[in-house]
């Protein structure tokens, strides 16, 4: 549960009847070894995800508008509004400007 | 209790590294992390594992927390620091374990993981080696944990905070929205409860919050500090984060965990669930 992705996010994730949001994060190309929080419409906080060693993040989530707001080392934070939908796969990948 | 006794941070921690007597904890679901990389010296606990009974719906019992305590090397008179993953709140939820085992002095790392990495502070991969102890536990103190008809029993006359998302307490979500959408029978709150996320007490690097911001959070969403309070989530561990906020940091004196929370009381027959934002 504590949800860092082993892998690599494949091509053909089956979204099934979940609405789910991925993507990597980098910066200069490299991944970043950090945490990526769901925050719903509101701002409120939803859900939080260390990414995997391939900067890989997955939240599943429901229909409708969310934010995504990483927070990376040297009190790096960014965030990215995303749309989600039940049945697919919002794929959102997010390069972190140089340090 | 208050945020002196319970609470240390990451200076703390480092300045505690080599000491005898302060045994440092890591408690996740998913302990790959800290096969990755942990504090130096910390042993680790396996949430399910080592502290849920393997066929019951339960915790270990005493002679298995004792079994566990000892293998590990922890002593009854030891300073036990617990950290972990998901902004602490399987290392909340242990914490409040040890409590109900009796062991005296268990503190947790402000922040947690996520801050100690954040911080970019040292992790190793060196597994400590503890010798063994004989540790003896008391007798399980369940004036800190609820079990479900006390839940039933205290709807309008208790506070009972729901400290999920406002996605789950509503109904439109069943499980955090990191986890597979698969959970209780039914969606929805325990009426009355009030809706105050285990989030809104911590900081985003999952510090917690001033005990002044915690008091106007809780009071300000209605939760009356003169009456018990039952505090519930989806599993019991982000309801032990609220636990600790409450019981420990601002040391209100009647606070219980229901650990069985939304993933049991959702799937009772015939007890009372309202849906939607709350009353």
């Amino acid at each position: 549960m504590c949800g860092a992705l082993t892998g690599d996010l494949t091509a053909a994730t089956d979204a099934g009847n979940q609405a789910i949001i991925q993507g990597v994060v980098t910066r200069g190309g490299a991944p970043v070894q950090g945490y990526v929080r769901l925050l719903n419409a509101d701002g409120e906080f939803v859900a939080e995800v260390p990414t995997s060693a391939t900067g890989a993040f997955r939240f599943y989530a429901a229909s409708g508008r969310w934010i995504l707001r990483v927070l990376a080392p040297g009190g790096v934070t960014q965030d990215r509004e995303v749309e989600a939908n039940v049945g697919s796969v919002s794929r959102v990948d997010i390069e972190l400007s140089a340090a | 209790m208050s945020r002196q006794d319970v609470l240390v941070d990451a200076d703390w921690v480092e300045a505690h590294l080599d000491d005898p007597k302060v045994v440092i904890v890591e408690v996740d679901e998913d302990t790959s992390a800290y096969d990755k990389g942990h504090i130096r010296g910390a042993v680790k606990l396996d949430w399910k594992k080592d502290l849920q009974d393997p066929v019951r719906r339960d915790f270990v019992d005493k002679a298995g927390f004792e079994r566990l305590m000892s293998e590990r090397g922890i002593a009854n008179d030891d300073t036990v620091v617990l950290y972990g993953g998901n902004n602490n709140w399987f290392a909340a939820y242990a914490y409040w374990y040890f409590k109900l085992y009796g062991h005296q002095n268990v503190k947790l790392l402000d922040g947690g993981r996520k801050k100690w990495e954040l911080d970019s502070r040292e992790l190793t991969q060196e597994v400590p080696t503890r010798p063994r102890t004989n540790y003896v536990a008391k007798d399980p103190d369940l004036s800190i944990r609820a079990f479900r008809d006390e839940v039933v029993n205290a709807i309008g006359k208790l506070n009972l905070v729901d400290v999920r998302s406002p996605d789950e307490f509503s109904g439109k979500l069943l499980a955090p929205a990191h986890l597979p959408q698969e959970s209780a029978q039914r969606p929805g709150h325990v009426p009355t409860a009030k809706n105050i996320p285990w989030s809104k007490a911590a900081n985003d690097d999952g510090t917690f919050k001033s005990d002044d911001e915690l008091r106007r959070l809780y009071s300000e969403a209605g939760v009356d500090f003169s009456k018990d309070t039952i505090a519930y989530c989806r599993i019991g561990e982000r309801s032990a984060h609220t636990w600790f906020v409450l019981h420990e940091i601002l040391g209100l004196p009647n606070v219980k965990n229901y650990d069985g929370s939304w993933t049991e009381y959702g799937s009772l027959v015939g007890v009372p669930i309202e849906v939607g934002s709350g009353s």
